[in-house]
Parts: structure tokens; sequence; C-alpha cells
């Protein structure tokens, strides 16, 4: 089995550390990689879009499953899919979208597997509508620390424990996904602004309900009277009969044209992404968004998409990366986003391309994020002096509030604010040690947190 | 481990009563440090350093470790590292000498080299292996300017800087692409107990400085750092100054 000692990463590309990548071909080399892989363990990997170190594993192996990435089966009249979990929800949309049907759950990039998407369980623009991705998972197939495949249905403990569980409690195989039914591959989408933070908030709370899908990018850079000024963008599949007659999209209403631009260079300058640059786009992404338009039609790339038009768009950080940082706070602590987005206006946070949404009901995934609240993400280059104290600072709020951050975008968290943020904490731990004594699933996010 | 800005959780301090580590220690502390190994002579001053550094919420231990028996360095350090990964070490131990001393007794220079240099060479390959080992983790080398050139006043110090400060860069590049990171810092004169006494030279700074480049260093995963940073400047005039000339300074 081919296996290469590298220097891994996360998206941020923060923190790298050294371990074996071993890439199975078959399930038999994926039971032997776990049996055989020594001492500080390993962990499974799918696209490398979580932000942290939770897909890397120093001094151990790191499973590379994007080597088995067969789609199995489609059930095009009941609308379900088994597929390896290599499989990138991008090759599902290829697959999907001319038989009528979509990923469940989709986040800002499609290029994650469908093993990431269960073990982070992701979370899109419809999580007020349709929960997070492991809401419409049936059942997977789990490689645990023993070197057997066990299958794992919808609601029993190995299930919940591993929604969410960042790949500590084994390797997923294979899942079996319920899919979203779709007349076109285009969205109709809804623009308006939002003039403050208290605006954004009333309007998502007024509408949200009438929208499958719903976000708000908020300019963070914004003081005073217009902190939190916003474009939501809120919409759903295009129905058929949305679509013009004797037009290209009419007479292929379901194909899938993803465009893409170049991709970054390798080696991007420290500090593009300075406050003046980061400003100056927030202001004109801001002035170009209509007051209010309804229905215009999408691609699905534009809506859910966009940054994935620039592949390897992380490198714009430079050498020093960055970092994401995205919490939950619950309704009725609505306050404690106030203070949190007035003290990142405050302090100048260059951050692009900041989003805030509104979460439905969380799923029962014992380290899954969301929770009925609102969210908010944020990228931030890391060099920014001071960043780390003032995280942990904001920290403090999102815990004071009983919210949480999310584990898949963490680089940084104080592990002693752990278990307040994941109330099962205690239950995932108890379940890792007797389904793993041996801990032959670790990764640095579970050695820095004590996963 | 360390997270996306550097600051690590468990650390190893070679010279445990080094004013240097103790202020980086005190520092990262207040970050994210929980666990730390102070490896010195076992002497009332350790353990008051360890007892001062439990204050402020580490857990911390001393392990005895003397830069002259390099025979025991494996044994010694491999119990540290058998506890559980080690994300910093700091190689902070180093005596100054007295120069016009040693110039007459050769024995004692030999010390002189042998804390600072071989001292450094056997505890650096056995803490290098088993960084290596965990795919992980810095090791911070206090060299010293003592070492960019050698002067008439300090050459015996600062030969075995220069000796050292070889060796951690070939280290450094030895390790690179292994997930360790080799950092040289290289202060001025800084004031401390090892100073006390001397005349005072210019750009003097402290260990609280010190400990705050080291910080910095690490965030960035720095290989080289002058405290203060003019040094480099300064330095890399004087490499160029002829010989003839040099020798006549009054520095």
């Amino acid at each position: 089995m081919p296996a290469d000692t590298v220097s891994v990463t996360g998206w941020g590309r923060t923190a790298p550390t050294t371990a074996r990548l071993i890439r199975p071909r078959s399930y038999e080399e994926a039971a032997a990689a776990v049996r055989d892989c020594g001492a500080r363990g390993g962990i499974p990997r799918g696209l490398g879009r979580a932000y942290g170190d939770a897909a890397q594993n120093a001094g151990g192996a790191v499973f590379d499953m994007t080597g088995l990435d067969r789609v199995h089966a489609i059930d095009a009249d009941g609308g379900t899919v088994l597929c390896d979990a290599g499989v990138s929800l991008h090759r599902l949309m290829e697959v999907l979208l001319p038989l009528g049907w979509f990923v469940p759950v989709t986040p800002g990039t499609r290029y994650v597997t469908v093993g990431g998407a269960i073990g982070a369980d992701i979370h899109g623009k419809n999580h007020h509508v349709s929960g997070s991705f492991a809401r419409h998972v049936l059942s997977f197939e789990l490689l645990t620390a023993d070197g057997e495949i066990r299958t794992v249905s919808h609601g029993t403990p190995l299930f919940d424990a591993t929604a969410g569980g960042m790949g500590l409690t084994g390797v997923i195989l294979t899942a079996t996904v319920r899919l979203q039914p779709v007349q076109t591959s285009l969205m109709s989408v809804d623009t308006e602004r939002a003039t403050d933070l208290d605006d954004l908030m009333a309007r998502l709370t007024a509408t949200d309900h009438r929208y499958r899908y719903s976000v708000a990018w908020i300019d963070l850079l914004a003081r005073g009277a217009s902190m939190g000024r916003s474009v939501l963008t809120r919409g759903d599949h295009a129905p058929l009969e949305a679509l013009a007659d004797r037009t290209r999209a009419r007479r292929a209403p379901l194909e899938f044209r993803p465009g893409s631009l170049p991709a970054a260079p390798a080696w991007m300058p420290e500090g593009l992404l300075g406050r003046t640059t980061v400003g100056l786009f927030n202001e004109l992404w801001y002035r170009r968004a209509p007051r209010a338009r309804s229905g215009e039609l999408q691609r699905m790339s534009t809506f859910f998409h966009p940054l994935d038009g620039v592949p390897h768009w992380n490198r714009v950080y430079g050498r020093g990366g960055f970092v994401q940082y995205q919490f939950v706070v619950g309704y009725g602590q609505e306050d404690a986003l106030r203070r949190i987005v007035h003290r990142i206006s405050q302090r100048r946070c260059p951050s692009f391309l900041a989003v805030l949404k509104r979460f439905g009901e969380g799923d029962p995934g014992w380290l899954s994020f969301p929770m009925p609240g609102w969210t908010l993400a944020l990228d931030i280059p890391a060099n920014l002096p001071g960043l780390d104290g003032f995280l942990d600072e904001l920290d403090e709020e999102v815990t004071a509030a009983t919210g949480r951050v999310y584990l898949a975008k963490d680089s940084r968290l104080r592990p002693e604010l752990l278990s307040q943020m994941y109330p099962r904490l205690g239950d995932f731990r108890a379940l890792r040690e007797e389904l793993d004594p041996r801990s032959v699933f670790t990764s640095d996010l579970s050695r820095r947190l004590g996963l | 481990m360390k997270d996306a800005f550097g600051a690590p959780q468990s650390m190893l301090v070679l010279g445990g009563t080094s004013e240097i580590a103790l202020a980086t220690a005190r520092r990262l502390i207040a970050r994210r440090t929980r666990t730390v190994w102070l490896a010195g002579r076992p002497s009332p001053a350790l353990e008051t350093a360890a007892a001062d550094l439990r204050v402020l919420g580490a857990d911390v231990r001393t392990v005895a470790f003397d830069a002259l028996d390099p025979d025991a360095h494996e044994t010694a350090l491999g119990k540290v590292f058998a506890e559980g990964d080690i994300d910093l070490v700091l190689l902070a131990f180093g005596v100054l000498g007295d120069q016009s001393r040693d110039e007459n007794e050769p024995g004692s220079a030999v010390r002189v080299a042998q804390t600072n240099y071989t001292g450094a060479v056997s505890s650096g390959l056995v803490c290098a292996r088993a960084l290596q080992a965990q795919g992980h983790g810095s090791l911070v080398v206090l060299s010293s300017v003592a070492g960019e050139r050698a002067r008439r006043a300090n050459f015996i110090y600062g030969s075995s800087k220069a000796g050292l400060d070889a060796f951690a860069q070939g280290l450094g590049d030895a390790l690179h692409g292994t997930g360790v990171h080799v950092m040289v810092v290289r202060p001025g004169f800084v004031r401390t107990r090892m100073t006390t006494g001397l005349p005072e030279a210019p750009l003097a700074t402290t260990p609280e400085a010190v400990a705050t480049a080291i910080e910095t260093g690490l965030r960035r995963r720095s290989e080289t750092v002058w405290v203060p940073g003019a040094l480099r400047l300064v330095m890399s005039t004087l490499r160029h100054v002829p010989r003839a000339v040099f020798r006549r300074l009054p520095i």
C-alpha cells in the first residue's frame, strides 16, 4: 500500500505536522491500514476542507479515503444513494442532478467527502429547514479500531457518536444518504440588504421560514450605525416553470455547469488581506448588492459555492494561513451576539465574507455543532497581532451564553471550555474508551482538546 | 499539540533555572501551556523555580539532568518523552565562564565548551529524535550574538556558542520536512544573574523581552530570532569589518 511521509495541514494552513499518508484502494486495505497503524494511531481524511487540525495526526498515520470513491447504487425512485465515503459532494451532484436529485445538505464548498460530511456533521444554508447532514444518512458502514466493519443505523449510540465525531470512532467506508428532489439545476434567489445587525436579525426572524435556503453575508468592518450591515441571499430550487421557454436552461434544466477561474498561485505575499483591502471589498460587495430583488435565477455553484470558483483560494492568506472562527449562541442570547459583533468591528478584524445564519433544531450527534440559534462564521488572517487572546475572549462570551464553537473549524480552542460547550462529551469519551481502548483513532485535534 | 498560533501545551526546559527559560515558561503558561518539565541539576533553586510556575496553574515536574554527563541524557530525557508529547523543548543551559581565568586554566575553559557545546549536541540530538518520532514540536536553542563573531573579550564563551549555533542551524535543516521546527535565538546582552557585575553592552535586553521574541517566533515558525531585532543589522555589519579593525574595536 503506498505510504508517503508528508506534512499535513487543514484548509487554514496553520500548525503543520508530519504523518504517513496511506491511501487505501479497497476495504481490505483500509482494514489492514487500521490494524497496522502503530502506536501513534491513525485518522481518516477526505478532501482536507476542515480548517484546523481535525484530519492531521502527527507522527502517526493519516488515511486518505479519497481513493475509495465509487457510487454503488442510486435509487432514482425512492431518492437514496449508496456510495463510498470518499465520494465528494461535487461528484454526487454530477451524478445525481441529471436524475433530478440533489444532496440533502451542502456546505459552502462541494469539495467535501461524504465521510467528512458525517464526521463533521456539516450544515448548510438549509439548516433551519433540513437540519444537518447526518439527519439524512440512513446508515453507514464503519471500520472500527478492531479492524471489523460494522453496519451502523440511524438512531443508535454509535451513529450519534460518529455523526460529528471527527473521525474518532472509526473510518466510514460507505453510507446510504436520502436525497432532495429538484426539477432544475438553477436556484431562484431573493436578495435584500439589511442596514444594520438589528435590521438583519429582524428580517431573518420574520421571513426565514419562507425559504429553504437562507444566509446573510455580514460586513464585520462596518462600525457605528451601520455595524452588522448585511446582504441576505435566500432562495429555493427553481421549479421548471420558472425557466423561460426556448432557452438553453429550459432545454437542459438539470445540467450541472459549475464555472471555475484559474487557481490561486502557490505563493502569495502575506498581508494581502489587510483592513484596507478587505474594507474596500466589503464596501463594494455591499454596494453592489440590490436593495431588494426577487426571483433571480442563479447557478447552484454561484449560490452555494462561490469560493469553489477559485481553486486553492485558501492560499490568498499567504504562508501564515488563516483561522476560521464559527460559533453558535441560542435564541434569547441575541445580546451576546450583538456584543461579539460589536467587539469584532471595534477591533477592525479584516474579515471578508463573514456569514450569519439562523439554525433550526439540533441533531442528536453527541459532538454535532448546530443547535437552535444564531451562528456566525468569519475568516481572519492568523498573523493578526493579538488574535489569539482576542478569540479567547470571544470564547468566554460564547461559553457564558451557553453556545459553542465548531470543531471542524477549530484550531485554537482552550481545551477547558470544551465540556461546557458540548455537554455530551463525557458520553463520547466513554464510548471511545470502550470501542477503542488503545486510542487507535487519534488526531491532532483529539490530542489538543483531549477528546 | 501546538495551536494555530504556535502556542505549545507542554514544554521541556533544559537548564531549568535559566531566567530566560522561566520568563518564557511564564508567558506560555498564560497561553496554553499546562505541562512543564524543568530539567537541571537537582538543587533548591530548581525546586523553587518549579514551585513558582505551579502557582501559575501549570503541572510542573523536575527531572535530574546534567549537561556535563552526556551518557545520562538518553535515559533522563527519554523518561520525559515517555510520559507524553512535548510540544516545545527549550535548550537554555549555558555558562559564561570567566574569560581571563579560563585563558590561564584550560580545564575550566573546557568546562565552558563542554557545557555550552557538547552538552547541547548530546541533549539536542536526543530531543530531536524524540520530536521526530512524534512528528511535531519545536526545539528552541538559546544561542548568543557572541557566537556570531568571536571577540577578544569573550572568545571562549563565544566559540562555544558559535559551535552551538552552527549545530542548531544544521539540525534545523536536517529536520526540515519532519514536522519538527528548530529555532535559533540570538539574544544580545541580557540582564540576568549570569551577567551581573558585567559592564552593560549597547542594546541590552531583559529575559522578558527574549520570552516575548520566542513566543512570536513560535507563532511565525521563524528559524532565527535576534533579540532585540536591531542586532541582526548590527551583527551583519560587524561580520564584515576587517580583522585588523575589528580587534581594535572597543567591544
